[in-house]
């Protein structure tokens, strides 16, 4: 085996913040007073926040510092199944932070505001296209706030309808925010078993369907990474009971050019810009989750929404059946800049080429691995695959053991121990970004870890060992909460 | 088609990876998909562009946009301008911060973590709390998780909203409530500019009363003097804000009894950006830690001992609680709270005083300007970067002929208050010198 890319060098102790610096330096160069200064209203004035101060070269080192005890996409494979770890084009970075984006007031008059206006409207007809859906709000700031939309759009629905219902029907290999968006909306998640292929089964869902159930929310690809072969029929059960049908799309990046949503029966779709789309993950945020509709739920879309009066584009509020807004403007416009950068990049070829690769990287992940980890469905899967630890089991390793020496391969770990379904799982969704000679490292990794658990399994149960930080105590963290110093 | 930067395989990978999974085809990849499942027809959107096409098309869009320093825009309303110091923008964009996903795996994530941890102090401090999350979408998504939160603390089911509260975080509060079955009580404002809290007195059911901080019309609110109202009753004191830069000057939320302080922290060295990403602040106080919704860091030690930072209190949350979890969050805005914490760092205790008073300042300086000149400042109260004018009737003309001259005189009220004709809310930051206010004024004037 070649090299891996796991290794120690000089890395950096760092305090923190207000363990450093003293009380008179200062790192901004405060503008200059043109006025004079007014006095305060006594019973109002405070004392200021109790920050340290520090000098610039104080803080330039205390980041750089702490960014070097984070693996990123940037360093190396992050095969974090259901996150779609993708290389985030720098380009994109360069779009967004043009002045004429970065600086733009969101309550100027409209035609002050036509670049990111028309910007917008591209953006939304590329995403129906893509999902061949009917129409699209870009407004949700994240997956979750997605779905929240989407069941506030049941709701609506349903509503006009005059038929309120209650229930509704999740899989057991939803997301967990799945449940929870349901119930903010005032809706009960009802458990439906997937079937030993992995799927939904038409029976299980009938079973569950009546006229109280609201619909029904499926992510497909699923969370095994399989494609719900039964979808259509699953759809046309809920119709006929009058129900809707909301497609979890963070998975999209499995079938890009390949699969049309709509016509599947999905009357409602989230997708992740951050995850499909390229736009950078942050750490754990910002994102954005637009929302694809079919045409009867589309008179209850957020508002403003982007329309084109004579050539001109302008914010409306003009659709009295809205559900109302979701964000204090329009969404996260600047991951916006970036998938729409992003996709005009790519092109149609490119996009069908990007799921085609990236489903390609998972089978070959899956065809390498399935001799060394037990494969729980071993079935032709999409953009990512799902083993369990239960070949190790009698090594006394485990997931997370085999994961955390993942680590010093120089390798993030995949997902683990979700889906639920599969006790023990690594989901490891590779993305299209990564080469053959990097994924076949990874491969012989893997394999290495599996015999490093039969032959010497204290090393897996002592890993990582080459990190920032041995493993950490989230036991007595959660039990004694330090959330601030 | 040609090569594609961000796709690495060449043909003799595919075909080796193909025989290694023994398919003859890309499109074999997905027989196993029904076929009435699979689309026929290309994809209608535009073919790629070079790097070089989309810089000029972007430049264009960009370009047509009206920004500063062309335009001098005296316009907040809940997205500020303020200086960003380099050094923020440039540690911003480090890769190992801008690509890594949520921290998860603590080891190979101490960067953000320690990162959150310090944000979620300084928040704390900044708010005058005990303890702040890792991060809401913005101020509006805040505030309706914080009246959601104050609900389930109380138990419940109506609550007091002071209409000089932003009025976008209102409606998106009203989306949230909507399927529910809570009830939202307005209060309206008074002729000072602050809540009237007179009709609290008979709304004995209440969980919570919400009152922005500086509010929508610029206004600190008497927030020791709510609080004292509220003492001794079961009603969670909620107060936003949009403009967090205020707290340099005035006494910060927590000071003044806030049990839940929330708004919008764009002002910390977020871009404007159209309105997003920017960033939701969410404090509380301990005894509250476990109903608070969204993500937590918090500080343990490794095997070795050393100190070290994990995301915690996870039972909270949607990924164990499922559906009666505090919140369906899971993606937030982290990359914007690590913004802001570089921004207060950055500024330090001292700095952020001076820039909160130099804001006041400048602030004053046109209050003072537009009151010499003979326009009218209804609202009395202490105010920090914005405040209301009413111009003469017809001053719609002026203000188009300003825009032409490259000058946005601040944000007509009219559409947000059907009664506030002729008013609009100016904002005045250190951005703006002495010289762009005076030729404002000038040009009014003419």
């Amino acid at each position: 085996m070649k090299d891996t890319a796991g290794t120690t060098g000089l890395i950096f102790n760092e305090p923190l913040l207000w363990e450093k610096g003293k009380k008179g330096r200062t790192a901004f160069s405060l503008p200059r007073r043109d006025v004079k200064e007014h006095p305060v209203d006594e019973n109002l004035k405070g004392n200021g926040p109790d920050f340290p101060d520090l000098s610039e070269v104080d803080i330039v080192r205390h980041y750089i510092r702490l960014s070097q005890w984070n693996f990123s996409v940037d360093s190396g494979m992050y095969p974090l199944g259901s996150c779609t770890m993708k290389y985030n084009p720098k380009t994109n970075e360069r779009q967004a932070s043009q002045p004429g984006f970065a600086l733009a007031h969101p309550l100027l008059p409209e035609s002050l505001s036509q670049g990111v206006l028309k910007l917008m409207s591209e953006m939304e007809r590329y995403l129906t296209e893509i999902t061949g859906m009917d129409a699209t709000t870009l407004q949700p700031a994240a997956g979750a706030q997605g779905e929240l939309t989407g069941m506030l759009l049941f709701y609506a629905y349903h509503k006009s309808k005059a038929k309120p219902r209650s229930k509704i029907l999740v899989p057991d290999t939803a997301h967990g925010t799945n449940p929870a968006s349901a119930s903010l909306c005032g809706y009960r998640p009802v458990l439906v078993k997937s079937n030993e292929r992995g799927v939904l089964s038409p029976q299980a869902v009938d079973e569950a369907m009546d006229e109280d159930v609201a619909g029904i929310m499926v992510t497909n690809p699923n969370t095994l990474g399989l494609f719900e072969e039964n979808i259509k029929a699953v759809a046309d059960i809920v119709h006929a009971a009058g129900g809707l049908v909301y497609c979890d799309g963070a998975n999209m990046n499995a079938v890009m050019g390949i699969v049309n949503m709509g016509d599947l029966g999905v009357d409602v779709l989230h997708l992740n810009l951050h995850k499909t789309f390229s736009s950078p993950h942050g750490g754990g945020g910002p994102g954005s989750g637009p929302v694809c509709v079919r045409k009867p739920l589309e008179p209850f879309l957020p508002v403003p929404r982007v329309v084109n009066k004579n050539g001109k584009y302008a914010l409306s509020e003009n659709f009295p059946d809205s559900i109302g807004k979701v964000h204090a403007f329009y969404g996260n416009v600047g991951v916006m800049i970036r998938a729409y950068s992003y996709i005009l990049s790519m092109g149609p070829e490119g996009l069908k080429k990007a799921s085609q690769l990236a489903v390609l990287n998972a089978a070959y992940i899956k065809e390498n691995l399935k001799g060394t980890f037990h494969l729980p469905y071993n079935r032709p899967c999409m953009h990512e695959c799902v083993f369990s630890d239960k070949l190790q089991e009698p090594y006394r390793v485990t997931t997370l053991d085999m994961v955390k020496r993942l680590m010093d391969y120089g390798f993030h770990p995949p997902t683990i121990y979700f889906p639920l379904v599969v006790p023990g799982a690594i989901m490891i969704e590779p993305t299209e970004t990564e080469s053959k000679e990097d994924i076949d490292l990874f491969i012989e990794s893997m394999k290495a870890i599996a015999r490093e658990a039969q032959e010497n399994p204290e090393l897996l149960h002592a890993a990582p060992q080459k990190t920032k930080r041995r493993r950490l105590d989230e036991t007595s963290a959660a039990r004694k909460p330090r959330l601030s110093g | 088609m040609t090569a594609m930067r961000y796709l690495p395989h060449t043909p003799e990978d595919i075909a080796a990876m193909l025989e290694a999974v023994e398919i003859e085809s890309l499109e074999g990849l997905f027989a196993h998909i029904p076929e009435n499942c699979r689309r026929k027809e290309a994809l209608k959107i535009p073919e790629y562009l070079t790097e070089w096409e989309l810089n000029d098309h972007m430049d264009t869009l960009a370009g047509s946009m009206a920004v500063s320093p062309e335009y001098k825009i005296f316009m907040g309303a809940g997205s500020y301008e303020h200086h960003t110091p380099s050094a923020v923008s440039f540690l911003l964009g480090r890769s190992e911060f801008v690509t890594a996903y949520t921290p998860y795996q603590p080891e190979v994530s101490q960067g953000t973590l320690q990162a959150i941890y310090e944000y979620q102090t300084l928040t704390s401090r900044l708010l005058g709390m005990e303890v702040a999350n890792a991060s809401q979408w913005d101020g509006a998504s805040a505030l309706a998780e914080a009246m959601l939160m104050a609900i389930r603390i109380s138990r419940k089911k109506a609550v007091a909203v002071s209409s000089a509260i932003h009025p976008l975080y209102r409606r998106v509060l009203e989306t949230y409530f909507e399927p529910t079955d809570f009830e939202i009580r307005e209060l309206s404002y008074l002729s000072d500019g602050t809540t009237d809290l007179s009709p609290l007195k008979d709304m004995d059911d209440l969980g919570a009363v919400a009152v922005q901080s500086p509010n929508f019309l610029g206004c600190m609110e008497n927030l020791g003097d709510i609080a004292q109202t509220l003492e001794g009753q079961k009603v969670l004191l909620v107060v936003c804000f949009s403009e967090p830069l205020a707290y340099g000057l005035y006494k910060s939320p927590g000071q003044c009894g806030a049990d839940i302080a929330c708004g919008e922290g764009q002002s910390l060295g977020i871009p404007r950006l159209f309105g997003g990403p920017a960033l939701g602040m969410f404090a509380t106080k301990m005894k509250y830690v476990r109903n608070m919704p969204g993500r937590l860091v918090g500080e343990t030690v490794d095997l070795e001992g050393k100190r070290g930072h994990v995301l915690t209190l996870s039972t909270r949350e949607q990924h164990i609680r499922r559906e009666k979890a505090t919140s369906n969050i899971c993606t937030n805005n982290s990359l914007c709270a690590l913004a802001a914490v570089m921004y207060m760092a950055t500024l330090g205790g001292s700095g952020f005083k001076k820039l909160a008073q130099l804001n006041y300042d400048k602030t004053e300086y046109l209050k003072n300007a537009l009151a010499r000149a003979g326009f009218k400042l209804p609202f009395r109260q202490a105010t920090f970067n914005e405040f209301v004018v009413k111009f003469p009737t017809g001053f719609k003309k002026t203000y188009r002929r300003l825009l032409k001259k490259k000058i946005i005189a601040g944000l007509p009220l009219v559409g947000f208050y059907p009664e506030l004709k002729d008013h609009y809310l100016l904002c005045v930051t250190e951005t703006i010198t002495k010289a762009d206010m005076d030729a404002l004024i000038q040009e009014i004037e003419k």
